[in-house]
This record gives structure tokens, C-alpha cells and sequence, in this order.
């Protein structure tokens, strides 16, 4: 009991003051949400499209600058080291997550504000939000990264948000993974158990829009193709401060 | 025989009609050879398959490969040698052939068939099989998943008990299946690191590794010794922050909450130690065939070792503090025993093997990249149970401390990378890592114009599921937690 005692001591009080504090520190060489500079750009080179794992990059309308789709990024910064003038950068901004797929698209003359607000969501869950997590083929790091908002220093319990075992027991699902043709049907059912009002939080780049996988016959290209979608978080995989950020925004508690 | 990241064409690799292939394999594996994969190398027109039998000698460290003409039906090496059991099952389901003989045919990932010349029939719906059932009274079944009760991957387990006591466990897993293996044929390409990062991602540096090392030797060329340095620094941080969570993780199984607590976040600070060196908690973007993407300076040098100072006084704390808690042995010990002769047969690898006491441990068989110069204990322990899996890890976690804080300080100068030539042509390259969980086996083979014509890809947990379930045997169910947590294997990478 005393050695118990002295082992908490010593292991310290380590809960976030994030929100209300600063957030934890992110590493040096963070790849964040990427801004691009349109100003110089000769869309027909195409270095950065050429790189791409995703095809995340796209020719802008008016075909002077490329479009980014975080969505289907994967945080490579292969375009960053391809671009000959530099310029995409990955910056150390962590808040990524958008409540329409649109808002995940940078770049091309438009300025997308991330608003993850959603009516239902910070009517009814704001004080408590009770998630069923579905891994439909994730790698296990988003799952991974998921759990770690559980633990003391994270303590997503502050808020009252907890994920929860059965899917009667939810307010919402959060989804990882691209999600396989194996797992189709225990995500719809899942998703039906879930009593209404709901929310589905897509979590990862494979839950946005595929990821790595996109186009494979073996999945659907993310959890839009089954269930529809009030907030993506983009990554590969999301920082848990980014995955803490989208939540609270969506429940308009920052 | 090869070494380890060592290629040979394909042409070279013996062929004999399969019933001397069945005799060799089984001799082989009766005689200490591990059956580290068994890949099927079809002809350009899927036509004709041959079967690749990779067999890793650790007493010599090298590497046996044998070659033979696969037919529609053949006669199965199972019931000679448990290793093949879901090898040939794979083989069955991937082609539309069968092993005739085989003691419990059902399919492993429920994937589309590749299919041959003489036509696959269709894939059941994912669960969809024949499983054990017992019969009389008290005798139940209980199913779970594929959505299990926590944030983990899916996979269908379905226990037969008498009581509470288990009498077997069956697992049907396949819900994660993502077409990777398919989706490398062609390549590399600009996806297919991304492929291999993503295999399982809780070891994107083992597989990302092995890939590395397998395309490395295809191309002729061996990384710059500061590259070597830093690519193992990663491998045992992955290693140190898996381990510490699945300490962590036992604990909460067995309701301690301070070391499940503790070790959470523990874990966490090991992982930001990778997100310093790379900017990602998993190690992504830092290996990349022919070299590593980021440096390290004296700077981070110094911040690595001062977090490696912390973790190390934390974890030591929290992690003794369970070990010397008799209520919590008292749950560890005797608890989802494999006995070594049930771990030797049935092929166990890596931490599981060794808890069994078996000295299985590629960084110390085959050593490749900085192993073969600076080494690490092989830790084991006699007791088979999840107190053996535990004690494992936390010597590993140890081991691999004063390891990394070696590295740190003995860091070579140089480039990091090379330039990466052309692959060779019609040749096969063999890779094995120690991933945290085990033997890794990553097995490539290029056409004539150097592409990949076939990859197959053996992570740990493909040997290690089936122990699991022998685990389970004669246990209570309400065990069954603290055993699968104990193995901790990998859904995603035994689906691909």
C-alpha cells in the first residue's frame, strides 16, 4: 500500500491543461496542415502530383495552382521536397478536422475556415458524448492514438467523452480504416444499433477517403460509402491533439 | 541456401517434384528449421503456380529455399508439420487448390481468389465457415466480435466452454483484409512504402525495415552505417513502446489500475521520442529503401537521452511495482500456458516463442543491418504462461534502453542515403526482422524487368494466432483477456 502510494507520487499529476492551457507540445518535425502558395506556381510542371501516393493533388479550376485534399493525404511531404520552388509546406497546425468533405480541400483560391461545428451535436452531446469505436480495417495507429486520449494525460474523460462497449450504450461512432468489404456489414449493423440522434466521426485518412488503399476492390474508399459523415479528421494518422481538437470543435466546447 | 537480404535468382532455386519437397520441408522443420513463409509464384498467366518453400536454418543463420511444381490437388504437409498448417490453408484459399489430407481446411482472410487456369471457386461472405462445436449439458458457445468490446481491431472469436472452463478457442479473422499483397505486384511504386508502413501500423518500422532491406538487396546495395544507427534506434523504440503498452494493458486485465495508468502514458513519451526523430508517433516517413529521411544532431542527441533518463526511471517504478504485487502474479502465473514442445511445432516466433524458452530471435540468428556488429541479450523465460510474455517484454524493454542510449552516443558520421539502382531481374530476396512481436519475413520476387511479380509478406502474428487459441485451452473464459493481451497479435497484419 505505501510502495503504491510513493509510485503515484513519484509518477506525478500529468492531466492537460489543454483546452484551457497550452496544448501539449508538438515534435519539431510535426507535419501539420499543409498551406500552399499559389503565387508562382507553373501548374504544368507537376512534380508534387507525380510524387503523390494519393493523387491528393489536383489541377485548380482555373489551372494556375494545384488543390491539396488532406482527406487523402498522408502527410508524406513528398510534394514538399518535389515542389522546384517550395512551394507546399507542412506546418506544425494541428487543427485539421472539417464537418464536410470539401473543408478538408486547401489551396485553389479558396479560403476554407475549419468550422467542425454540428447542430446535433452540440445540442445533445456537448456535456456527454459516449463513442463506439469501429476499426473497418485500420492499421491499428489511429486506433492506437484513439485509445491514448483515454489515458491520464489526455483524459478525453474531462469532457465527458468515453468510448463505450456496446453500440446501445453510444451517442455516435468514431470510424478508422478504409473500410473492407469484410467489415462492411458489421459497420452497417453497427451503426444501426446506434439509437438516434448520432453523430459518425471518421478518423484517419483511410476513414476519409481510403488512404493508402484508395481504389483497391478489397474496400470502399472510407466510411462515407456506408454511413454519412459529421466530422473528418485527416491524417495518417491524426495527432491525438488533432483528433481531441475535431471532437471538441464539433461539440463547440473551443 | 542464402543469407539473410540476400538474393538469388529464380531460376537457381532448386526444383524437385513436390513429393520430395513435401519429404524435405518436413525434414527440414523436424530437424530445427523454422518455416518462415511458403509463398506461390505463379507463371505470367497465372497458369501454372510453384511453390516456394523459405526455410530459415538458425544454428548456420541461413536461409534454405526449394522449389516445386504446385498442382490442384496435393498431398498436405500438415499432419507432418503443424508449421504448414495456415500456410497451406492460405495457399487453399488464395488459389482454388487443395492440400488433400489437411486436418481442418476452412479459410484464413476470406479475400477474392487469385484464381489459376483451372478456376477458383467463389469466396464465402467473411466468417462464414465451419467451426468446432461441443455438444452435452453446461456445454455453451460463446461468439465475439468481429466488434470486440474496446478500441481494437475486428476479428471473430468463438469460444466452446463446459462451464467456465474454455475448451477451445476458434479464430476466423479476414475482416481487415485490404488487397495489399495483390497491390504490390508491379511495383515499387510511389504507394508501396506507404503500403508497408501501413501493414501493421504499431510496427510500420519492423515492416518498412524488412521491405527496405529486401529491395536493398535486390538493387546490390547496402545503407551508409549512420543509416544503420539511426533505423535501429527506431526499431527498438517501437519495440520499448509496444512492450510497455502491453505491460501496461495486462495490468488493466487484471484490474491494476496504477501500472495500466502509468504505462499508458509511458508509452505515449516513447512514441513522442519517434515523433522527435521523424515528426510521426509511428515512425512514418523515416525509413526509406536505400537509406533513412531524417538526421539526427547534437541537439536531439541530447533531448533523446534526457526523455530515454525519464522513461526509464518512470517505467521501472511502475512496472516493479506489478511484478512485486502478489495478487497480480497470482493472475500471471500458470495463466494461458504454451508448452515449448506445443510452441516449437506449431512454429511460435518472437516474444511468445521465447516465453515458452525458445531462443527464437532474428536480430541474434540473422543478424542484418547494425545487429550484425552491436547485440542485444536474447531474453527468455521457462514458464510458457502470460507471467513469461510479461517478464519477456520487461526484459526486453531494458535491454533495448541501454541499447538505444549506446546508439545515441556512438553515432557514426556520413550520409544517410544512397542512390537506389535498378532492381535486379528474375531474382528472389529473403528478409527477415525481429519486429516487436517476432519474426518478420518479407519474400520478393521480380520479373524480367526487375518489377515486383510477387510479394508475400509473413508478419509474427501468422505464426502465432493458432497459439493463442491452444492458450486458451482448459482456461476460464474470463482469463481470456489477459491471454490475448499477453500475445498481443496483429489483425491487420495477418489479413494484409
Amino acid at each position: 500500500m505505501l510502495r503504491t502510494l510513493k509510485t503515484r507520487f513519484q509518477q506525478k499529476y500529468r492531466t492537460m491543461t489543454y483546452p484551457g492551457g497550452p496544448a501539449p507540445e508538438l515534435p519539431a518535425r510535426f507535419a501539420g496542415r499543409p498551406v500552399l502558395r499559389d503565387d508562382a506556381c507553373n501548374a504544368d510542371c507537376g512534380a508534387c502530383m507525380t510524387v503523390c501516393p494519393t493523387n491528393a493533388i489536383a489541377l485548380a479550376r482555373e489551372r494556375s495552382s494545384v488543390t491539396l485534399d488532406t482527406g487523402r493525404c498522408l502527410f508524406c511531404r513528398a510534394c514538399e521536397k518535389a515542389c522546384p520552388q517550395g512551394l507546399i509546406r507542412f506546418t506544425r497546425d494541428y487543427s485539421s478536422a472539417s464537418p464536410t468533405r470539401e473543408g478538408l480541400v486547401i489551396g485553389g483560391g479558396v479560403d476554407h475556415t475549419i468550422q467542425a461545428r454540428n447542430e446535433p451535436a452540440a445540442k445533445f452531446f456537448v456535456r456527454s458524448l459516449k463513442l463506439r469505436q469501429v476499426s473497418a480495417g485500420g492499421c491499428n495507429a489511429c486506433e492506437a492514438d484513439c485509445n491514448v486520449l483515454g489515458t491520464p494525460a489526455w483524459d478525453m474523460g474531462r469532457f465527458g467523452i468515453q468510448f463505450v462497449a456496446s453500440p446501445r450504450h453510444a451517442d455516435g461512432l468514431l470510424i478508422t480504416g478504409p473500410v473492407t468489404v469484410n467489415m462492411r456489414l458489421a459497420l452497417e449493423k453497427t451503426y444501426a444499433a446506434v439509437p438516434d440522434p448520432k453523430i459518425v466521426i471518421a478518423v484517419g485518412a483511410c476513414a476519409v477517403s481510403g488512404g493508402p488503399f484508395i481504389g483497391h476492390a478489397e474496400q470502399h474508399n472510407g466510411a462515407v460509402s456506408v454511413v454519412p459523415v459529421d466530422l473528418f479528421i485527416p491524417g495518417c494518422p491524426p495527432h491525438p491533439l488533432s483528433i481531441l481538437d475535431g471532437i471538441l470543435k464539433l461539440l463547440e466546447r473551443i | 541456401m542464402i543469407g539473410n537480404n540476400e538474393t538469388i535468382s529464380l531460376e537457381a532455386i532448386p526444383a524437385v517434384p513436390f513429393e520430395r519437397f513435401r519429404q524435405a520441408v518436413i525434414a527440414a522443420v523436424a530437424y530445427g528449421a523454422r518455416l518462415s513463409a511458403m509463398p506461390v509464384r505463379p507463371s505470367a498467366d497465372n497458369g501454372e503456380l510453384t511453390i516456394i518453400a523459405v526455410l530459415s536454418f538458425p544454428e548456420n543463420s541461413e536461409i534454405g529455399l526449394l522449389t516445386g511444381a504446385l498442382f490442384d490437388r496435393w498431398p498436405s504437409l500438415t499432419p507432418d508439420c503443424a508449421a504448414a498448417h495456415w500456410f497451406e490453408r492460405e495457399i487453399a484459399e488464395q488459389w482454388g487448390i487443395t492440400p488433400e489430407g489437411h486436418p481442418w481446411l476452412k479459410p484464413i482472410r476470406f479475400e477474392p481468389p487469385r484464381g489459376h487456369a483451372a478456376g477458383c471457386p467463389e469466396t464465402a461472405p467473411v466468417g462464414v465457415t465451419d467451426f468446432f462445436s461441443m455438444e452435452g449439458e453446461e456445454s455453451h458457445e460463446v461468439a465475439v466480435g468481429p466488434v470486440h468490446a474496446g478500441v481494437i481491431e475486428p476479428g471473430h472469436f468463438r469460444f466452446l466452454c463446459h462451464g467456465e472452463t474454455v475448451y477451445h478457442l476458434e479464430i476466423s479473422l479476414g475482416y481487415q483484409h485490404r488487397g495489399i499483397e495483390r497491390a504490390m505486384i508491379g511495383g515499387p511504386g510511389p504507394r508501396t512504402v506507404h503500403y508497408m508502413e501501413t501493414l501493421a501500423g504499431d510496427t510500420t518500422i519492423g515492416h518498412v525495415m524488412a521491405y527496405s532491406h529486401a529491395v536493398e538487396a535486390l538493387a546490390g546495395i547496402q545503407v551508409p552505417p549512420r543509416a544503420e544507427v539511426i533505423r535501429v534506434i527506431a526499431a527498438e523504440l517501437e519495440r520499448m513502446a509496444n512492450h510497455i503498452g502491453d505491460l501496461g494493458a495486462m495490468a488493466g486485465d487484471v484490474g491494476f489500475l496504477p501500472t495500466m495508468n502509468y504505462c499508458g502514458r509511458i508509452r505515449g513519451d516513447v512514441l513522442n521520442m519517434t515523433a522527435a526523430l521523424c515528426g510521426n508517433r509511428f515512425g512514418r516517413g523515416l525509413i526509406r529503401p536505400a537509406g533513412v529521411e531524417w538526421d539526427l544532431d547534437s541537439e536531439l542527441i541530447d533531448d533523446l537521452s534526457a526523455r530515454l533518463e525519464a522513461v526509464q526511471k518512470d517505467v521501472i517504478a511502475a512496472v516493479t511495482l506489478m511484478l512485486d504485487t502478489p495478487s497480480v502474479m497470482a493472475r500471471f502465473e500458470s495463466t494461458g500456458v504454451v508448452s515449448v514442445d506445443t510452441a516449437r511445432r506449431i512454429g511460435l516466433v518472437g516474444v511468445a516463442a521465447r516465453a515458452c524458452g525458445l531462443a527464437r530471435d532474428v536480430r541474434f540468428e540473422f543478424p542484418y543491418g547494425l545487429y550484425r556488429l552491436a547485440h542485444l541479450p536474447v531474453n527468455t523465460w521457462h514458464s510458457g504462461d502470460c507471467f513469461g510474455r510479461a517478464q519477456v517484454r520487461w526484459l526486453e524493454v531494458q535491454a533495448s534502453i541501454d541499447f538505444i542510449r549506446q546508439r545515441l552516443q556512438e553515432l557514426p558520421k556520413g550520409p544517410l542515403s544512397r542512390d537506389l539502382p535498378a532492381l535486379k531481374s528474375d531474382a528472389l530476396a529473403v528478409s527477415l526482422v525481429e519486429g516487436w512481436r517476432g519474426e518478420i519475413c518479407h519474400v520478393a520476387g521480380t520479373d524480367k524487368e526487375g518489377r515486383f511479380a510477387f510479394y508475400k509478406v509473413v508478419d509474427p502474428s501468422f505464426h502465432n494466432w493458432f497459439g493463442l487459441a491452444l492458450a486458451l485451452r482448459r482456461q476460464q473464459i474470463s482469463d481470456f483477456p489477459l491471454c490475448n493481451k499477453s500475445f498481443n497479435l496483429s489483425y491487420c497484419g495477418h489479413d494484409l
